[in-house]
């Protein structure tokens, strides 16, 4: 059996392979401890090989006895097993966004990691959705539905953040702000994608890509399809689990 | 040794520079620990860097001292910010050249109190230290000589004179005719303001052991950087790295002396095939800003995920070397004019067109058998940062893998620079 575990800012998700077949997959909170939750989430299978990515995976390394990849190559792999003639991913996830670009054999060629900046992650949706008094399916869901938008200038998060409190002290309705700021992040995300490669279509991983709406912006904005695995937020552990595979 | 080694004080010698010696004093342990960690934890080191080992025990006493003391007999102390500013005239008439580059997060605070945060750090690194009263090199120069490279640098100057006397050079931004003249006589104002300082006149023969002396050092470095190139690298790049920016502050006559005794001994080395890395560990050249003493940050990370760095390509590093002036000069004005010609070599990416720089990275990337190039980018400065755009067609055209990063001092993005690298050297591996 090979398991992948993916440590990532905001949750801790796991995918079990047997003889290559999905066995089991999760998704938890990554908490105050995440190598003692992702130690606990291990314990389910001992005898397994193990690979580790994400943020957490040198902490990992300090209490386990695994091997660790990258984030970049974790998902690269994943999405790769998934749709199989992939040759550019966007993935999003809490901490951070990332561009990876491959040969036709699967090869990571190039990739874009933001910098120091929250803007266009995971972190920078929930900290707008809070500010909105959404929880994050209804901020999707309330863009989708707006019918007005009003420009977002600022893709600092804390600036976004203060502009967003002085839109909604100007009566715009939360929905056109949800709707505009899920319209500038997807702007900044096609932007980063542009930016590193040219493709005909994008595979779009990380728990960002739950987010229907952004999705659709995304799609609009890049003129390609886009393909989003059926549980996105997996696709590193599952790169990382097949990495056990083959290691 | 690792035990051993400590950073120095001399609260004395600080009170008598006018520093803030309480808040000074928590600096050596601190480099101490940093030291130990980044440097001597590393295996297998040439026995030769036992030297420069010594002058970062001495950065903050043993090296001010003798400076200190060298200025009261009648040597004044001239403090640059950049490699255009010509060291060689300040040795012809008898100063000392100091490098005052900025590389620690510590005294960024002390600036943002005063100058704008979106700035580069290094810019802001400087004059905190000067702001703060924490950096004993500082504190001893008789006057600094700035330039004009960058917008934050010359804005900054402006300030900065209110602490400490700031000339300015005007550094052009283009190579044509009219800039040369201009950047002649720029060169000649330089002289003449050491001369003042230092009251003596740099005639043929003394320019003429200046340009020597430098010359020396420069070699020095090339030498070294050449045999460091070797596969399997007789030398960590972090080392490598903390000598270049040694080279900004040591005496440069005893300085050459000791690059060349670590050089003999990395020729043994490769003869007998003693390496700190084994010929598999990818080897990545760094290129872009430069990276000011005690800035280790990108370094440590690349050695740290198991691979070793095998060039800079940066102010600190091949910029400051690769070019010697000529020594063939009869008289005093052939003489500035070559050393004028070596200077507008220097590819700066303040220069537009700067295409140079594209030939000279391509060559630095071949002869240091690179695998892959990471270009680094202070935050903020603009040039580089633009310029990595050619860069990244020039190594995609030719299918180098490159990588570019912006960052600052501070070690908040450690985690994210850190999976880049990583990430990068998977790219590398395949």
């Amino acid at each position: 059996m090979q398991v992948g575990i993916d440590l990532g800012s905001r949750t801790i998700k796991t995918v079990a392979l047997q003889g290559g077949a999905l066995l089991q997959r999760r998704v938890v909170e990554s908490g105050f401890e995440p190598h003692r939750q992702a130690l606990q989430m291990l314990g389910e299978h001992p005898r397994a090989r193990v690979v580790a990515t994400g943020y957490g995976r040198h902490l990992m390394q300090q209490h386990a006895k695994l091997d660790i990849i990258t984030e970049i190559k974790a998902h690269a792999l994943g999405a790769r097993h998934l749709f199989p003639t992939c040759r550019a991913i966007l993935d999003v996830g809490g901490q951070d966004s990332k561009v990876i670009q491959l040969s036709e054999s699967g090869r990571i060629v190039n990739f874009q990691m933001n910098d120091k900046c929250a803007a266009g992650t995971g972190r920078f949706l929930e900290m707008m959705a809070v500010s909105l008094g959404y929880d994050m399916k209804q901020f999707g869901l309330a863009a989708a539905e707006a019918q007005g938008c009003t420009a977002i200038n600022s893709m600092c998060a804390v600036f976004a953040e203060s502009e967003v409190v002085s839109l909604k002290n100007r009566g715009v309705p939360p929905g056109d702000i949800a709707r505009s700021v899920h319209l500038a992040v997807a702007s900044r995300l096609a932007a980063m994608v542009q930016k590193t490669c040219e493709c005909q279509h994008l595979v779009f991983t990380g728990g960002v890509a739950n987010n229907k709406t952004l999705v659709a912006m995304l799609e609009k904005a890049l003129g390609v399809p886009i393909l989003v695995p059926e549980d996105p937020s997996v696709t590193g552990a599952l790169g990382a689990a097949l990495h056990a595979g083959s290691s | 040794m690792n035990d051993a080694f400590q950073v120095h004080s001399d609260p004395e010698l600080w009170e008598k520079l006018g520093m803030d010696v309480a808040r000074f004093s928590g600096m050596p342990a601190m480099l101490t620990n940093a030291y130990k960690n980044i440097f001597l934890s590393q295996h297998n080191r040439p026995s030769k860097m036992a030297y420069f080992d010594d002058m970062v025990a001495n950065i903050h006493t043993g090296r001010i001292r003798e400076i200190y003391d060298a200025k009261q007999g009648g040597k004044p102390v001239v403090g640059t910010f950049c490699v255009y500013v010509p060291e060689e005239l300040v040795v012809a008439a008898g100063g000392i050249c100091i490098g005052l580059c900025g590389g620690a997060q510590g005294s960024i605070a002390d600036a943002e109190k005063i100058l704008p945060r979106n700035i580069c750090p290094m810019v802001k690194s400087a004059f905190g230290f000067k702001v703060g009263k924490i950096c004993p090199y500082f504190q001893v120069v008789d006057l600094v000589y700035g330039e004009t490279t960058c917008d934050a640098k010359k804005k900054t100057w402006e300030l900065l004179d209110r602490y400490v006397p700031t000339h300015v050079m005007e550094i052009p931004q283009m190579k044509r005719e009219r800039d040369k003249r201009l950047w002649l006589d720029e060169v000649k104002d330089f002289k003449a303001a050491v001369e003042r300082i230092t009251d003596t006149v740099a005639d043929f023969d003394a320019v003429s052991a200046g340009i020597k002396t430098i010359n020396a050092k420069r070699f020095a470095l090339q030498r070294l950087n050449s045999l460091r190139h070797h596969n399997p690298s007789p030398i960590s790049g972090r080392d490598m790295l903390l000598i270049e920016q040694i080279a900004f502050y040591d005496e440069p006559v005893r300085f050459a002396q000791k690059v060349h005794e670590l050089c003999d001994e990395l020729e043994q080395r490769i003869s007998s095939g003693d390496a700190v890395a084994p010929t598999s560990t990818p080897r990545i050249m760094v290129s872009g800003t430069p990276m000011a003493l005690p800035n280790w940050k990108l370094h440590y990370i690349i050695e740290s995920a198991g691979a070793i760095v095998v060039n800079e390509e940066s102010c600190i590093g091949t910029r400051y070397y690769k070019d010697l002036i000529d020594e063939g000069s009869t008289d005093l004005d052939q003489q500035l004019e070559r050393l004028t010609e070596r200077y507008m070599k220097i590819d700066c990416s303040c220069f537009t067109p700067n295409d140079d720089r594209m030939a000279q990275v391509l060559k630095e990337y071949e002869a240091s058998g690179a695998e892959g190039i990471i270009d680094y980018c202070l935050q903020f400065c603009h040039t580089y940062n633009i310029e990595a755009v050619k860069l990244r067609e020039m190594c995609e055209a030719r299918g180098i893998p490159f990588m570019s990063i912006e960052t600052d001092y501070s070690p908040d993005d450690m985690g994210q620079l850190q999976t880049r690298v990583e990430a990068f050297l998977e790219q590398i591996r395949g």
